[in-house]
């Protein structure tokens, strides 16, 4: 493992958490707009599909980066004292 | 967002007194609140001013801010006036619609976080045009940069001090003018004598009174609805009909909304406001780390913002709401008032006023640190400007930057200015986050690539703009419009890319691939973190 190959492990995982959250927003706003009805349909009294779609891309966001930070804390740190380490030698 | 700026302009129709509500009286109430805040901000600035020595202290707080601090700071910078007051009052008056808004707001956040945070810490100083710089030619990297960044914060500064004149004359029944002026002083004493320190404690103060602001009033809402926000909603519909749980009027052409949409998910990532935070904290891990907090905080405003909007819908309502505002911006007041009488509403309306101080302070100091750093110790100086040059240049920057704002706060009165805060997020979305990705991911990404690219990214989304709809139609009066678009982003983005890609292709930059391999080097490990 090297500086490179961690830049470009870290580089992956940015990019297909990126396409996730484009794709939950996107998809959302796509609903919005060709899907009136559907979005304004009732799951519970007082609850839209809408609403709760909404709520749940707020909670999507918080998911993403929640992993992110798990992901690099626990993986990329660690990669990292390992290499600063092995440069030290 | 376009439609919550507008709602803020609305506001500058006067609030003749409605029966029964002390809105637009000063009352003793919000007086105490306001000079208190204002105390308090002063003292934290005279405390920060002693602690300010150097250009590192000045700019980036002397990188001793922690990821939690940082990350209430991040929430402060972004959680404006038009999002408290304009997404609640959308709600109020229209139901789901202010939904559209609170997701793509916060969508933006995740995005910083996994392509910009760390390498901006890792390679950055004070500005974003230090990494775009790092194995790119410095003049004119730092010349292109500049542009984008000064108008960047030059819109949203506009929006943000016009919005403010005309909320605070709304609320204290202060003159538009006076009210300008009493914003750009106080915000000048924050930034020009206290620097970072001070605005970011400012930025925590204000995100701490905000977010509890919007918690104490969302639990007074939901204790009349048995704590359940769908009994909340639920209510809503009887009262006015399902329609308020559904997508109106918000969304007609879905491109427009795609194109906004862009402009907020990218925009976010190019804000150089939100951008210099990540220089105060002490290395990649805390930048990280403080992005992950401000993704809750913001995601739980938004949320609450939701409840004070249809509490206030169901307990207020709107047919009262638009008596005071036809945007409905006095939603959330006039909620604070129905529940805790005089003194909550004095309290919510200083909670309105030091929101509007922070993020104007915020953004002077972006502006500054472009004017002085990129501009003046790089290019003038060649980047051998003495440290205490360096601070009397930053303090004469945050003058200029901040006497600017007054005047075009009062030189665009009773204009509308909504297109300026979209058009601040589709500059920063189509200037700056382009060249930055570019430049930190793509080895084959040249010096003409990435000025060009920031050029491109400038002078297209200004051009478009002038072309569009909201300048042709609604500004101008035209028929109709050149370019269909409200918001450019959605050409503009995918153009800036395209652009810094050809550009890069077609001329050779030896020492920017040589360079290549160290720079990513040290922006994965830190080691030339300062």
């Amino acid at each position: 493992m090297t500086y490179h190959l961690l830049h470009e492990r870290r580089w992956r995982v940015a990019i297909a958490l990126t396409a996730v959250v484009a794709a939950v927003y996107f998809g959302f706003i796509l609903l919005v707009a060709y899907r009136k009805p559907f979005m304004g349909s009732l799951v519970a009294p007082g609850l839209s599909v809408g609403i709760l779609l909404g709520a749940l891309v707020i909670v999507a966001a918080w998911a993403s980066t929640w992993y992110y930070v798990w992901w690099a804390n626990r993986h990329f740190d660690a990669e990292i004292t390992r290499l600063r380490g092995e440069n030290a030698k | 967002m376009t439609g919550v700026v507008w709602l803020l302009q609305a506001a500058a129709a006067p609030a003749a007194a409605v029966a029964g509500s002390a809105i637009g009286k000063p009352n003793v109430v919000s007086m105490a609140f306001f000079f208190g805040f204002i105390s308090i901000t002063l003292g934290i600035t005279w405390w920060a001013a002693r602690r300010t020595r150097t250009a590192e202290h000045y700019y980036a707080a002397g990188r001793t801010v922690s990821a939690g601090q940082n990350g209430l700071a991040l929430a402060g910078d972004y959680m404006s006036a038009a999002s408290f007051l304009g997404i609640a009052g959308l709600v109020s008056t229209s139901g789901f619609d202010g939904l559209i808004y609170s997701t793509g707001w916060l969508v933006g956040w995740p995005v910083v976080l996994f392509l910009i945070a760390e390498p901006l810490r890792n390679l950055g100083k004070y500005t974003f045009a230090d990494v775009v710089a790092t194995r790119l030619r410095h003049t004119p990297v730092r010349i292109a940069a500049a542009l984008g960044t000064l108008t960047t914060v030059l819109f949203y500064l506009i929006a943000q001090m016009v919005g403010a004149g005309s909320l605070i004359k709304l609320m204290f029944g202060l003159s538009y003018e006076s009210a300008v002026v009493i914003v750009g002083v106080v915000m000048m004493a924050y930034v020009l004598f206290g620097g970072m320190l001070a605005t970011t404690w400012v930025q925590i103060v204000k995100a701490v009174l905000l977010l509890s602001g919007a918690f104490l009033l969302a639990s007074m809402v939901m204790a009349h609805f048995h704590g359940s926000p769908t009994e909340l909603f639920a209510a809503a519909a009887a009262k006015y009909g399902d329609g308020v749980l559904a997508p109106g009027k918000l969304v007609t052409n879905p491109l427009d909304t795609i194109s906004l949409g862009l402009a907020l998910m990218f925009g976010t990532a190019g804000l150089p406001h939100i951008l210099m935070r990540f220089y105060t904290v002490p290395d990649a891990r805390a930048a990280r780390t403080s992005v992950f907090y401000a993704t809750g905080l913001i995601g739980t405003f938004y949320l609450l913002t939701f409840i004070l909007g249809f509490g206030a819908m169901v307990l207020v309502g709107p047919e009262v709401i638009t008596q005071f505002d036809k945007g409905g911006n006095m939603a959330a007041p006039l909620l604070a008032e129905f529940l805790g009488g005089t003194p909550f509403l004095g309290f919510i309306a200083a909670v309105a006023f030091a929101t509007i101080l922070a993020v104007v302070a915020g953004l002077t100091l972006s502006g500054a640190s472009a004017l002085s750093h990129d501009l003046w110790t790089s290019i003038v100086r060649k980047g051998e400007a003495r440290p205490e040059e360096e601070m009397k240049v930053a303090r004469a920057a945050t003058l200029v930057a901040g006497l600017l704002a007054v005047v075009f706060g009062i030189a665009f009165k009773g204009q509308n200015v909504a297109f300026m805060v979209s058009l601040a997020f589709a500059i920063a979305a189509s200037a700056n986050f382009p060249a930055l990705v570019l430049s930190i991911f793509w080895r084959r990404c040249t010096t003409n690539g990435a000025v060009a690219s920031m050029l491109f990214g400038t002078f297209a989304t200004l051009a478009l703009i002038a072309l569009s709809p909201v300048i042709q139609v609604d500004i101008l009066k035209h028929e109709s419009a050149w370019f269909p678009l409200k918001n450019p982003a959605l050409i503009t983005i995918p153009g800036s890319f395209l652009v810094g890609i050809i550009t890069s292709l077609l001329t050779r930059d030896a020492p920017a691939a040589a360079g290549f391999d160290e720079m990513v080097s040290a922006m994965t490990s830190g080691s030339r973190a300062h």
